[in-house]
């Protein structure tokens, strides 16, 4: 299915080929370890106690009964955690307030979501825990409660923190509210913008909330020994955040807490905080034993974030030549219950693929009575161009113009200039364009009640800080130590640019993902970034590793360093040395350790800079049934510019993966509250994720652009391809039925109240 | 946390004596499917319960006078793998085949289905289109009932607590007949119905429809056996006209509620729809048998 277009600069030999995962097997025979898998002798196992009430004042909690069950060995609430500062730290895109987040973990003054924790316990058996947790007496004052974010900063609005008051805003505003910032962008003069243009578009939208939908619920094994050492094994994106936020958290060295990185059932950006960890390090200390933790799908619903829902509003005014000359959108982001969602991203990615010279963005940072917002897939990015690309739509419609014409009318080019400062640095945009346009299904004849829609996305994609080690083995084998928990197949790709660089077969690197006291710090994966900046990590410690080779040589054929040089896996004599000797491999120099120097290792680490964001653009067919309101997905193609494709089965498995997520969040998922502010569908059986059925076999479409500031071109592919699809199906569901869908998720009773609607018109 | 006792007893009358004499709530198991999820998420607490697959009557396929009887215990996937028995009823296969995976019907029976008592359940208004007739055992010996007399709402039935459901029988279908079902959910797979029909007609050898069963499911407290939807049939070569006057039948008997799975206009319009859908496969399909 995948098309690829190439942009050849230089031969590779192992980059680009398929081989099967290093981590394959042990996930296919079962033996892979994934949080919920390990066990110590003395183990307990811990259960926590949750808020029936989405909004309520903790008056007292007793937990004398719970402490007095035989089998029962600690009882914990927030008295056991140290209070945090309140300060938000960090880059401000994703800032972080300890305050809130100990308050997440278990809840202090109020309870302020269904599922929010309060206490927990480690006992010798589950269903102990679980009998201990119905002992626990907890004495509410229920408070009044905010789902919607719309409601929410009504000024009669339920207010979650009586003292919040609004940042962002001058002079500020002198009433508590739930809206916890507002920002602005702004490039150019929209207003002129806006005067000058030939036809405004204008339309509000509204999205719902959606969970990551990982299949592996939060797990982990703590144990806290007698002297101040901790260990703790959990399913996670990023070990050594789960070392920062853990250690911060509970109150300990950060050198005492080593974490390890078990594998991961999935994450999507979900598995980029803790929960479940800091209670059962604190559990594990106060028994005195090694206590085991894990989340059922219920608490995982409820209780771990989903990304945010929004209430948008965009403005587009354009010339009828198809030029974009004005763009103005209003974000609504619910944060949930604490705040920082992802709506910065939204200002800031909405317009981003396209080069408009005066655009403003406003986003609210809102917070409501549900689980806090956490990272999904790019984001922010996604919720914001849902309505962008569902506007667009009607600008092109509007203007009478081919949707991707009108794209590539506006598309941004190195240089074009963002919204938040930067000047787009990078190719790839048009020509991705170019790709999808030229697919044989954009032009195909449509039937009876069906419809075809495009829309594009843009991603930043991440660099940052990473750190890798390599050990050459005596007999040329290598083993690559990383420290990014791999969660779409970076160890394969990592190994294929080691093998690459070193000039070994693939099956001679054996990469792993080390735990946080046998690498140096490494970020959370995320942001796209692995592949990236990982990769370029392990090539730069490969590069070491060849330089020493080359030393060793040296030694072997009594010449200088300078007279060695590499190549093709092979050292070889160079300059006035050159053809003295025969070229010795990889092995041969290995197996000559211990008499050229002892060990030969490398280490790299770096803050990588210079990646290149990502774009994606799509277009799908539906078939939208006039008595039922169901939409089939006749046909869907993604095209990607994914640089260079490292693993090109991995590469199309995350544009399949983005694209199945955002084909959910536009036709079914939803999180349905009962009156009282209860989630009544936690579970996969009614949070409908779709099924393999539900899905055309997805078309990729891998467009190559390589990224000049990495050595083999890297892109990040992990998220773009997840934006631009829940407008993709709106401009097709507008071109099945002639009616435009403004709120998700297009469920079959919306989509038939809409047709029945207009039917009556 | 209480301990529960399991028996596996390999007849009728010690699993009715194991029910009668049981002190606590007491729980018939077939494949568990829905017991226990319930037992899991900790919505009953059984003290007994009483597995039936041993019971050979229980989980066996066979011919009846031209019709079917089947153990109440048996696989799904029994059924569906059973190709005498798909013939002859397609629309109750057409149900059975869309109860969870592959993997759940190799457990999940229809039996449980029918004493699971959901107004939703797939198997339901396809057997009681086809006018299915359940036999059930007791302290005092057998009785038969239709299908529809089972569930008398949600999770509720008119079993008592020590009866267990034996078997089902789909009777012989006249020549020239045939029944289908059809649900709605708005993913193809692994989901619940929204609102579910299931048609069962039979034609004169002039293409007229003499008898026509239609019943209801996901649309009221328990699947609906709707008359006046069979008998807006009987009488025409199920016409446009006739389709017509089936689906505002159908719309007409919902009583449905509005909830995570739906709202209530939309189920109402929906019923009508399958009902006419469900009719129109069933006529295909009636065309083409004996």
């Amino acid at each position: 299915m995948a098309d690829t277009v190439l942009y050849p600069e230089r031969e590779l030999k192992v980059v680009g080929t398929q081989p099967v995962r290093p981590d394959g097997v042990p996930k296919v025979t079962g033996l892979a370890q994934y949080g919920a898998d390990f066990t110590l002798p003395g183990m307990l196992w811990g259960r926590i106690l949750r808020s029936p009430h989405a909004h309520a004042r903790i008056r007292a909690i007793n937990t004398k009964k719970a402490e007095a069950l035989p089998g029962v060995k600690a009882v914990i609430t927030a008295a056991d955690l140290p209070e945090q500062k309140f300060d938000y730290v960090g880059p401000e895109r994703v800032a972080i307030n300890f305050w809130h987040m100990t308050r997440n973990i278990l809840a202090r003054e109020k309870v302020l979501y269904e599922g929010h924790a309060l206490a927990a316990v480690a006992a010798t058996s589950k269903s102990i825990a679980e009998e201990a947790l119905k002992l626990i007496e907890v004495d509410y004052e229920v408070l009044p409660h905010v789902i919607d974010v719309d409601e929410a900063m009504q000024p009669d609005a339920p207010l979650l923190f009586e003292d919040m008051i609004t940042r962002g805003v001058q002079p500020p505003p002198t009433k508590p509210s739930n809206v916890s910032k507002r920002i602005e962008f702004k490039l150019g003069d929209v207003d002129k913008g806006f005067a000058a243009a030939d036809e405004i578009v204008e339309a509000s939208y509204k999205t719902k909330p959606v969970h990551q939908g990982y299949i592996e619920p939060h797990a982990c094994l703590a144990r806290f020994d007698t002297d101040g050492q901790a260990e703790v094994w959990s399913s996670s994106q990023g070990h050594f955040v789960v070392r920062t936020f853990t250690s911060r958290l509970v109150g300990m060295k950060v050198g005492d807490l080593r974490c390890h990185a078990a594998e991961i059932g999935g994450a999507f950006g979900g598995k980029t905080v803790v929960y479940v960890e800091p209670i059962a390090v604190v559990l594990s200390k106060k028994s005195g034993h090694p206590v085991k933790i894990m989340m059922s799908r219920e608490e995982v619903f409820k209780a771990s974030g989903p990304t945010s829902g929004a209430s948008m509003t965009i403005k587009l005014g354009v010339m009828r030549d198809g030029r974009i000359v004005a763009a103005e959108g209003i974000f609504k982001y619910q944060a949930g219950a604490f705040p920082t969602s992802p709506v910065m991203n939204g200002c800031m990615c909405s317009f981003a693929p396209y080069d408009i010279a005066n655009v403003r963005t406003i986003g609210y940072d809102v917070v409501c009575n549900r689980p806090k917002t956490v990272a999904y897939r790019a984001p922010g990015s996604p919720i914001s161009a849902f309505a962008a690309e569902s506007t667009m739509d009607l600008a092109a419609r509007r203007i009478g113009m081919d949707p991707i014409e009108f794209r590539l009318k506006n598309i941004a080019r190195p240089g074009s200039q963002t919204v938040w400062g930067a000047k787009l640095a990078h190719a790839g945009f048009a020509e991705t364009l170019h790709a999808l346009q030229k697919h044989p299904g954009y032009k195909a004849p449509l039937g009876k009640n069906q419809g075809r829609g495009v829309a594009a996305g843009y991603w930043f994609n991440g660099g940052g800080e990473s750190s890798a080690t390599v050990h050459v083995n005596e007999d040329g084998t290598v083993v690559v130590a990383e420290g990014s928990p791999d969660i779409g197949g970076s160890r394969a790709s990592i190994a294929l640019m080691a093998a690459e660089t070193l000039g070994i077969p693939y099956e001679n690197v054996r990469p792993i993902v080390a735990d946080t006291n046998s690498v140096g710090y490494t970020q959370a994966t995320g942001g796209s970034r692995v592949t990236y900046a990982t990769g370029m990590t392990v090539i730069n410690a490969c590069n070491k590793v060849i330089d020493e080779m080359c030393v060793r040589a040296a030694k072997l054929w009594k010449v200088e360093r300078a007279d060695v040089i590499w190549e093709d896996g092979h050292a070889r004599p160079a300059g006035k040395r050159a053809g003295e000797f025969e070229p010795l491999s990889f092995k041969a120099i290995a197996a000559k350790r211990t008499a050229t120097g002892g060990p030969i290792t490398a280490s790299a680490a770096m803050n990588a800079e210079g990646q290149a964001p990502g774009f994606s653009a799509q277009f799908c067919d539906v078939e939208v049934d006039p008595d039922t309101g169901y939409v089939k997905i006749l046909r869907y193609v993604a095209a990607q510019d994914v640089g260079r494709a490292i693993h090109p089965g991995y590469c199309e498995g995350q544009i399949h993966g983005g694209v199945v997520q955002g084909i959910g969040w536009a036709l079914n998922e939803e999180y349905i509250y009962d009156r009282n502010g209860r989630m009544e569908n936690p579970g996969f059986l009614d949070y409908r994720i779709p099924v393999a059925s539900d899905v055309p076999m997805i078309e990729a479409i891998m467009v190559e652009v390589p990224n000049p500031n990495h050595p083999y071109g890297v892109k990040g592919v992990a998220e773009a391809n997840i934006v631009p699809p829940t407008a993709t199906i709106a401009n097709a569901v507008h071109s099945a039925t002639g009616l435009r869908l403004t709120d998700l998720p297009m469920s079959p009773p919306k989509v038939l109240a809409a047709l029945d609607s207009a039917r009556k018109r | 946390m209480s301990a529960m006792r399991y028996e596996r007893p390999g007849t009728l009358e010690a699993a009715v004596a194991l029910l009668s004499g049981a002190t606590g709530a007491a729980r018939v198991l077939a494949g568990g499917t829905d017991l226990l999820v319930q037992m899991r998420t900790g919505r009953i607490e059984p003290q007994l319960l009483v597995d039936c697959k041993d019971i050979p009557e229980m989980t066996a396929i066979v011919a009846d006078d031209g019709g079917f009887r089947f153990g109440a215990a048996t696989p799904c996937m029994a059924l569906v793998e059973h190709e005498a028995f798909t013939k002859a009823c397609p629309g109750v296969i057409d149900g059975v085949k869309l109860i969870g995976s592959i993997q759940v019907k190799g457990r999940a029976s229809v039996g449980g289905n029918v004493c699971n008592a959901s107004p939703a359940a797939d198997s339901v208004p396809a057997l009681i289109a086809a006018g299915a007739v359940a036999t059930i055992i007791g302290p005092g010996g057998r009785r038969e009932t239709r299908v529809e007399n089972i569930a008398t709402g949600p999770g509720k039935t008119s079993l008592a607590r020590d009866e267990i459901l034996v078997s089902l029988l789909v009777p012989r279908k006249p020549p020239h007949s045939a029944d289908a079902y059809l649900r709605f959910t708005p993913r193809t797979e692994m989901d619940i119905a929204v609102v579910s029909a299931g048609v069962n007609l039979t034609l004169d050898r002039d293409g007229v429809c003499r008898k026509a069963r239609v019943s209801l499911g996901a649309v009221a407290e328990r699947a609906l056996l709707v008359s006046e939807a069979g008998a807006a049939l009987i009488g025409t070569t199920v016409d446009e006209a006739a389709l017509e006057k089936l689906a505002a039948a159908a719309a007409a008997a919902c009583k449905p509620i509005d909830d995570k799975r739906g709202t209530k206009a939309y189920r109402i319009k929906v019923a009508g729809v399958l009902a006419r859908r469900a009719a129109q496969i069933a006529l295909d399909r009636a065309r083409k048998v004996n």
